[in-house]
């Protein structure tokens, strides 16, 4: 069936208001739109690993999440989603249970392409039927905006400060979803918050609905730590693939296909520019910095296009 | 009836995993519980469970998938040593936290380090105020029979606390002994089906694991004290039923000759089976030697302790780990401040031994009870950390 957004808007929501996400944070928008996804009828579990989203939308006694929840440390989601899952098949086997259940985990560039790696990967190498999706805000910003290995060369952040000996972060974005299509799981892919949202929607469709292991990486900006007019975000998102700069592809059985391709790719400081992470680039003498990011946004991206079939 | 076999203490607590078949095994190898899931590994493939058995990729991972596990409303359990067990500190408090009644099989091994793999009890010591149970074995026997008790006491509906199965690294974990098993039916009717009140996967939803403010978060860790304080009730019924069931006394501690003992030891573990020969021997020779043998840590039986002191003239707690303190070990800690109200005191000092595997034999607890006996006569106590059995003879006050 075709996908209709009003349609999907309509559906009674599973992440609900009253959290304390802050206005124009793109951790939210995930959390609705990954739970949208789940089929009426189907029940889920949500595991989460430590960070803004956690300490804003399950604070005692009051809780955002209309399903089953369960946070219990920062580089964990992976494994504690595994022990649900495990569970949820073991009492399955002994007819103990007869809802049907997806189990979606979810967390920061920190607690994915950091501290909980080790735990993702173990979790989808074991094969587990879950989905890991990660909210990619490019920094630690529930601790005050500190670099990750995620957060993109330049980028002014509390630990990799701009300075008269320092453009911001020296060293390149890590590549998390190459990495976890490396993995050889049934599907990996890439998305943002683009348009009527058919992009995110069909590809966590996809994720939770595909059998095994699967990773989804949602491009979610963050205003304080970007610095940018929280009524941005769009712009922002669009930007970023318009760009070139977070394409949008899926990865299915080992298979790269590339969801949308820019009829005309715009230079990577048209993104830059809306964001004051990136402000000291655009002052005389940093003119390299801009050349540098356009050169590492091109490689990456022919990369990508020699990838896809 | 009960069946005699000859088995590992790993075996045997890998026998009683069999038998209870739990839901979720989490599986991750350190020297010396890497047994532990091997056997298991080998029921799983042999049919013989239906557990989900998750080969993680580090103890962080085993607490982890086991706090899952727990609060999906299965049975969890894992097995650890050492610097498996310091991986899992973090989550160890999570599980007591969230009061998932989690049950790991602790293979006691020194805390690396330096690295080291024979047996102390640095490593579950380090976790003593996580808020886990903590329950300990003299031998393979034990280590069985509390591992059949383990789960009854930790879902105790006034408790629910993650609960800790010790026993000696290679000493009882390795050494074959006779050991009775209990038959699988009788195993099965004594431990009982796991019926949690909420789950994150039966009637509506749940939620574990909040960012418990300072509105609420004290109130937490008092009921969370107040459970271990309720713990102390729950291990004696359920060892008074595993008594009814199988013929095998368990309490918080054994009093091997203490009504009329003069000179005592506190201990924790296999080193009981060395001190036991040693009282024999100073008994035959008129010496009221006695030995307290500490079997639940966690809660900590002070009162009950203290009285089975008050009538000792000197006593040594022996600590199997270092305390870094500098003044001795946690459980002569703990053994003097329960102490600490008697009318009559004991004489009290710490002996650290057996650090790292270093051995402890007959004669070296035979110069503890002459240490005590020395203060006993003379009320001189004299240096009271020391430490047993070290290279250098200089560095031996006893």
């Amino acid at each position: 069936m075709a996908y209709s957004h009003k349609t999907e808007l309509s559906k009674p929501e599973r992440f609900v208001g009253g959290h304390r996400l802050c206005a124009g944070c793109g951790a939210g928008i995930v959390c609705r739109a990954m739970t949208r996804a789940l089929d009426e009828g189907d029940k889920a579990v949500i595991t989460n690993a430590t960070g803004c989203l956690e300490v804003s939308s399950f604070l005692y006694p009051y809780t955002s999440w209309e399903d089953s929840y369960i946070h219990s440390a920062f580089e964990n989601a992976g494994a504690t989603c595994g022990g649900v899952e495990a569970a949820y098949k073991v009492l399955k086997k002994r007819g103990q249970i007869d809802d049907s259940y997806k189990f979606l985990a979810i967390g920061g560039d920190g607690g994915t392409y950091d501290i909980g790696f080790q735990s993702l990967s173990g979790a989808m190498e074991r094969g587990h039927d879950m989905v890991y999706f990660c909210y990619d805000n490019e920094a630690y910003m529930n601790t005050g905006i500190q670099r990750s290995s995620s957060t993109p060369q330049f980028a002014n952040a509390t630990t990799s400060p701009i300075g008269t000996a320092s453009t911001g972060k020296p060293q390149r974005k890590k590549d998390m979803t190459a990495i976890m299509a490396a993995h050889g799981i049934p599907y990996v892919a890439q998305t943002t918050f683009l348009g009527n949202f058919k992009d995110l929607h069909e590809k966590a469709h996809r994720a939770i609905y595909t059998p095994g292991p699967a990773f989804v990486n949602v491009m979610a900006p963050c205003p304080r730590g970007w610095q940018y007019p929280a009524e941005l975000l769009p712009e922002l998102c669009r930007l970023a693939v318009e760009t070139c700069v977070f394409p949008l592809f899926e990865v299915i059985e080992g298979q790269w296909h590339l969801s949308y391709e820019p009829k005309k790719k715009l230079p990577v400081e048209d993104y830059m520019r809306l964001q004051g992470r990136f402000k000291h680039c655009f002052e005389p003498g940093n003119e390299w910095t801009l050349e540098a990011a356009q050169k590492d946004v091109d490689a990456r991206w022919e990369q990508l296009l020699a990838r896809c079939i | 009836m009960s069946i005699r076999e000859r088995l590992s203490g790993n075996e045997a607590v890998a026998h009683a995993m069999r038998q209870i078949n739990p839901g979720v095994f989490a599986a991750f190898p350190i020297t010396p519980s890497t047994e532990i899931p091997q056997y298991f590994a080998q029921y799983v493939a042999d049919g013989a469970v239906d557990t989900e058995y998750v080969t993680v990729e580090s103890e962080h991972s085993s607490m982890s998938t086991c706090i899952g596990a727990q609060a999906a409303g299965v049975r969890a359990v894992t097995a650890t040593s050492s610097a498996g067990m310091a991986f899992m500190y973090e989550m160890l408090y999570v599980a007591a936290s969230s009061r998932l009644p989690i049950t790991l099989a602790c293979v006691n091994r020194a805390l690396t380090g330096p690295i080291n793999i024979n047996n102390d009890h640095s490593d579950s010591m380090g976790a003593r105020d996580s808020g886990w149970l903590q329950l300990y074995a003299e031998n393979g026997q034990e280590a069985y029979d509390n591992f059949l008790q383990a789960m009854r006491i930790a879902e105790t509906a006034d408790v629910r606390l993650p609960i800790m199965i010790c026993q000696d690294g290679f000493i009882t974990s390795h050494a074959v002994e006779n050991i009775l098993l209990e038959e699988d039916a009788a195993v099965k009717a004594f431990v009982g089906d796991y019926t949690p009140r909420h789950t994150l996967l039966q009637g509506s939803a749940m939620a574990v694991g909040p960012y418990d403010t300072v509105a609420f978060c004290m109130e937490h860790k008092v009921q969370q004290a107040e459970a271990m304080k309720n713990a102390k009730r729950a291990i004696l019924n359920v060892s008074a039923d595993f008594e009814k069931t199988f013929g095998r006394k368990y309490g918080f501690f054994e009093a091997y000759r203490m009504e009329d003992a003069e000179v005592a030891l506190v201990l924790i573990g296999s080193t009981a089976g060395t001190a036991k020969a040693c009282v024999e021997g100073l008994r035959e020779k008129g010496v009221k030697a006695g030995l307290i043998k500490l079997r639940v840590f966690r809660p900590f039986p002070a009162k009950e302790l203290a009285a089975a002191l008050s009538h000792v003239k000197a006593v040594a707690v022996m600590d199997k780990s270092e305390g870094n303190n500098g003044c001795g070990g946690p459980l002569y800690a703990e053994t003097a401040a329960a102490c600490y109200d008697l009318a009559h005191r004991p004489k009290m000092i710490d002996v650290v031994y057996g650090v790292a595997g270093r051995d402890c034999e007959v004669g070296d607890i035979e110069r503890v009870y002459r240490h005590l006996l020395r203060i006993a006569e003379t009320g001189e106590v004299g240096e009271k950390y020391i430490h047993m059995g070290v290279r250098t003879s200089e560095q031996e006050v006893l």
